[in-house]
């Protein structure tokens, strides 16, 4: 009886150590939540800047065939970029975005198009080493707080593939001896709420068609600024410094990378916020089996004083019942 | 004095916003300064640039922009930079050892500049 008593109090101290740390774990997610947040937030002058800017640009350029924006012909092999966390305990973050990068690898199988791994987070890097599927480059580290230079880094590999273009001559590589690719896509978790996060998966290159989706974006976000007279009518004739061909070739690989620079943010807003709800379940938990614990426990020391007790009165009445007989 | 709005985005913040009389800052084919009414202009800027601001109270805020594009449309100048300081962030004493170091190796010519741009905007001598 002691001894289960002894046990039982063993595992309480157990999960209460393990219930403060999971308890900070979600204090540290809530807090960088709203951090990841800010940081989407700051990110977005520039992003709609150079969007206004690539506006101008496709709608001044004489000619707009950078193979950035143009659709290959005959696309034979596509990037997908699979952004993961470094950790775990985030639920099944991990395991939605792997999941969404699957779809969209078969999608592209069906299509007739080879798909080719780049993995960001050691999560993903993982999940694809251990069924030995083959990865063109991994990037880890930076999950929880992507600094620009993360993207940029990623984004210019994928760019110079991209660039590359899957020139295969049958099963080798092409002229340049590269393994380029006609597509870019993007596989992340976009941050709804801090309860829902949607794995998305999103083509980076080739671009759409950009003045288009520059004119919804400001219609959508005159709404909220107050409307700025200068997005409507039609845009001015601009002069360019360089020409207008290069400064597009320049820009369009800089605005690659903030796509991918957004996407880490919102990637990395939604795994804090994902490790916080599982934090939150794993807290309450262990709460609960705490509360059953105690419970069990009490019932035992209740059991071996009431098995004391009666050993002491057994003896009391044994000794007395000596004594009467004398 | 006729006025004009600025901004100075960095891919992670917005560096500067403000009013401005005149913009300084060298594109990849020279020197250029804007002054407000400026025709709608779009330039890219060298490697490690400075971008000097003249506000409308005779201040000049200066700033090192890397990896920048410049663009004007008719009030309203933005300069678009991967990274951007102010002069007032910006350590000497780090850059200067920057510096200090990139000279020894050959490979680091985009460290170098950038040093050599910061410095130079927060006014030191290279």
């Amino acid at each position: 009886m002691a001894a289960q008593l002894r046990v039982l109090r063993r595992r309480i101290r157990s999960v209460q150590s393990t219930k403060k740390i999971t308890r900070a774990m979600e204090l540290i997610a809530t807090s960088r939540i709203s951090r990841a947040q800010a940081r989407v937030e700051a990110a977005r002058p520039y992003a709609k800047e150079i969007t206004k800017v690539l506006s101008a640009l496709a709608g001044a350029a004489v000619s707009l065939d950078t193979p950035l924006l143009v659709e290959r012909e005959n696309p034979q092999r596509a990037g997908v970029l699979v952004v993961t966390s470094d950790r775990g305990m985030c639920g099944a973050y991990n395991a939605n975005v792997i999941r969404a990068a699957e779809e969209l690898q078969a999608l592209l199988r069906e299509q007739g198009k080879t798909p080719k791994l780049y993995v960001i987070g050691r999560k993903g890097l993982n999940f694809y080493r251990f069924r030995r599927r083959e990865i063109a480059q991994s990037w880890t580290g930076f999950s929880e707080q992507p600094g620009y230079e993360n993207a940029a880094d990623a984004g210019n590999t994928l760019v110079s593939a991209f660039l590359a273009g899957s020139d295969d001559t049958d099963g080798g590589a092409g002229a340049d001896g590269v393994e380029g690719v006609d597509e870019l896509h993007v596989v992340y978790s976009e941050f709804r709420s801090m309860l829902s996060q949607v794995p998305t998966a999103r083509r980076v290159a080739p671009l759409e068609v950009e003045y288009s989706a520059a004119d919804s974006a400001d219609t959508a976000e005159s709404g909220e600024s107050g409307g700025e007279g200068s997005s409507s009518g039609p845009l001015p004739s601009y002069d360019f410094e360089p020409e207008a061909d290069i400064l597009l070739a320049n820009l369009l690989p800089k605005y690659i990378n903030t796509r991918i620079f957004a996407a880490l943010l919102e990637a990395a807003a939604s795994e804090s916020a994902a490790r916080r709800q599982a934090m939150k379940a794993a807290t309450d938990n262990a709460n609960d089996m705490i509360q059953d614990l105690t419970r069990e426990a009490n019932q035992a020391r209740q059991a071996q004083i009431t098995q004391e007790i009666s050993e002491i009165v057994g003896g009391a009445e044994a000794l007395s019942t000596v004594g009467s007989d004398e | 004095m006729a006025e004009m709005s600025v901004e100075l985005v960095a891919v992670e913040r917005r560096v500067w916003s403000g009013k401005a009389s005149s913009v300084f800052a060298r594109t990849t084919e020279g020197e250029l300064g804007v002054l407000p009414g400026h025709a709608p202009l779009l330039g890219e800027l060298v490697e490690g640039g400075v971008v000097k601001v003249r506000t409308p109270d005779g201040e000049t805020v200066t700033a090192a922009v890397f990896g920048g594009f410049l663009s004007v449309t008719g009030e309203k100048v933005s300069v678009l930079a991967e990274a951007a300081e102010l002069a007032a962030e910006i350590d000497v004493n780090a850059a200067r050892e920057v510096l200090r170091s990139a000279e020894d190796g050959e490979d680091a010519s985009s460290a170098r500049a950038r040093a050599a741009a910061r410095l130079k905007a927060a006014g030191e001598t290279v």
